[in-house]
């Protein structure tokens, strides 16, 4: 029984291993057959990416990518599960900021991002307001959602054993909001560097947003794929190393 | 040691409908006087308001018309509480051991309390397992251990020895009793058992159907320590049967 599903197991990854090597194939066949500055060769692509690493450029601007993503996810975060808390939690404060939320939930992430260059500035700061604002009232909905969920019988055992108010929030509390705040982080960290690299093309003058739109005005292909795959392994290191080791270590009692 | 309680209940009432005012009385003009130290247990068909009555003494319920002191006029606040609900309640991502300890004092961790109470339940080799890998008899037993290693003042009991097997409930009855003889305190006690009511405790009170008030209090005079197949016991049993008759025919066709 443990044998088949064993078996079942690597035959499935062995259809996800194949299905990005036919994936680069069909690139391949598609550089070959049309001209190599739209579809450069992947190889090509990769070279580039190694010249570009090691003369520190990429790394420059992938950092200050990363820093921005970090500084505005902490932000959206924070603020997003102190609201979406008081919301789920007091009716008068969820009837209140919901109006609110609605809206800034269905303007466009580049209106926000625009209006804030032109009230802020072209500023460090203008950017990293732009992107929180896209991202809290998502991470609202989500922790709001949670708060509404919690099981208020074990609040009652921590009334009955007079367990201290900071006890009460660490322990009774927020773990029963992990799964909520993780789901909104793993969401959250998705759509904030994409907004991010937005926010540097329109309005920064480094970050990978601002070097793709470089290498756009002069159609440089290959460059624009060296940084995208540079960028999308660093986002897949962070989720195997930092979401899923966080995911388990959440849900440890699960059995 | 424990705390004296008295309970004055004019009515409690439960809006079941906001809309059409539906509205059901659990409780009418039920009066108790329960004295420091005593193990009183209350007796009444399903769905009487039992459980109501120990969530308006421990205050998680204060929505009611009347009263209830203890001490004269010492606040809840004061008094050191434990309730063994009818469920559980372990914090699901806590373990055995910290399911306990989470709600005792520096002092009482120092000393070791909570292993201590728990292997004397037989429960020693899993001070490590997370709630969800336990039985339910299990988990029962840890929400006794937490309850038990509590030492408190006031101890409410919503029938805590039910889906128990019949040894394990007589040895966690013996338990209840030494515990309460060696640390005097006030003991609600609430059960369907006529049986464990009379081996346990000094007093037993029975409440009608709902709107529930005291239809009988009968001491028990029985030396202590009791065994559980005393004679005693049994034409006590009969006796009081023989008085309550009428209680439990309602019972029966309400059934």
């Amino acid at each position: 029984m443990i044998n088949k599903l064993l078996k079942s197991k690597n035959y499935l990854s062995l259809i996800k291993f194949f299905s990005l090597i036919i994936l680069f194939f069909l690139w391949e066949t598609l550089s070959v057959i049309s001209d190599q500055t739209s579809f450069p060769s992947l190889l090509n692509v990769g070279k580039t990416l190694l010249i570009e690493v090691s003369d520190g450029e990429l790394l420059f601007h992938l950092g200050m990518t990363l820093y921005r993503v970090f500084v505005s996810f902490i932000i959206a975060m924070v603020v997003g599960i102190f609201i979406g808390i008081l919301m789920g939690n007091y009716n008068s404060f969820d009837s209140f900021f919901d109006g609110w939320n609605i809206l800034f939930l269905n303007i466009p992430a580049l209106v926000l991002i625009i209006l804030s260059y032109i009230w802020f500035g072209l500023t460090e700061i203008a950017a990293i307001i732009a992107v929180s604002l896209n991202k809290i009232p998502n991470v609202i909905v989500t922790i709001r959602e949670g708060a509404k969920s919690v099981d208020r019988t074990l609040l009652q055992v921590a009334f009955i054993y007079k367990v201290s108010k900071v006890k009460k929030f660490f322990v009774f509390y927020l773990p029963q909001l992990y799964p909520y705040i993780i789901a909104a982080a793993r969401g959250g960290i998705a759509l904030i560097w994409k907004i991010v690299l937005v926010v540097e093309l329109l309005g920064r003058s480094n970050g990978v947003g601002f070097k793709i739109h470089e290498f756009f005005q002069f159609f440089d292909i290959k460059s624009i794929l060296a940084y995208t795959i540079a960028f999308v392994i660093v986002m897949i290191a962070l989720e195997i190393f930092f979401f899923k080791p966080l995911d388990n270590y959440a849900r440890k009692w699960r059995t | 040691m424990g705390t004296g309680i008295t309970i004055n209940i004019n009515s409690k009432i439960f809006v079941r409908n906001y809309k059409i005012k539906q509205t059901h009385a659990a409780i009418r003009e039920l009066n108790l006087n329960i004295s420091r130290g005593e193990f009183c247990a209350i007796i009444g068909p399903s769905g009487c308001g039992k459980t109501t009555l120990l969530n308006l003494i421990a205050g998680l319920d204060k929505d009611l018309q009347g009263k209830i002191s203890f001490d004269g006029n010492k606040k809840l606040e004061n008094i050191r509480t434990a309730y063994m609900f009818q469920t559980p309640r372990l914090l699901p991502w806590l373990n055995v051991l910290e399911n306990v300890e989470i709600i005792l004092s520096k002092d009482q961790r120092l000393k070791n309390r909570a292993k201590e109470i728990l292997s004397i339940m037989g429960l020693e080799k899993f001070l490590y397992f997370y709630p969800s890998q336990l039985s339910g008899g299990m988990q029962r037993r840890v929400a006794l251990a937490r309850s038990y290693s509590s030492q408190p003042e006031l101890f409410l009991l919503d029938e805590p020895f039910v889906s128990l097997d019949a040894k394990m409930a007589n040895k966690l009855r013996d338990m209840l009793t030494s515990l309460w003889t060696k640390e005097p305190t006030t003991i609600v006690f609430v059960t369907h058992d006529l049986r464990e009511a009379i081996y346990l405790s000094d007093r037993i009170v029975f409440l009608s159907k709902a709107p529930s008030k005291v239809i009988l209090d009968k001491k028990v005079n029985i030396k202590r320590p009791r065994k559980l197949e005393d004679k005693k016991i049994e034409s006590l049993r009969n006796d009081i049967l023989k008085i309550t008759q009428d209680i439990f025919e309602g019972e029966d066709e309400n059934a």
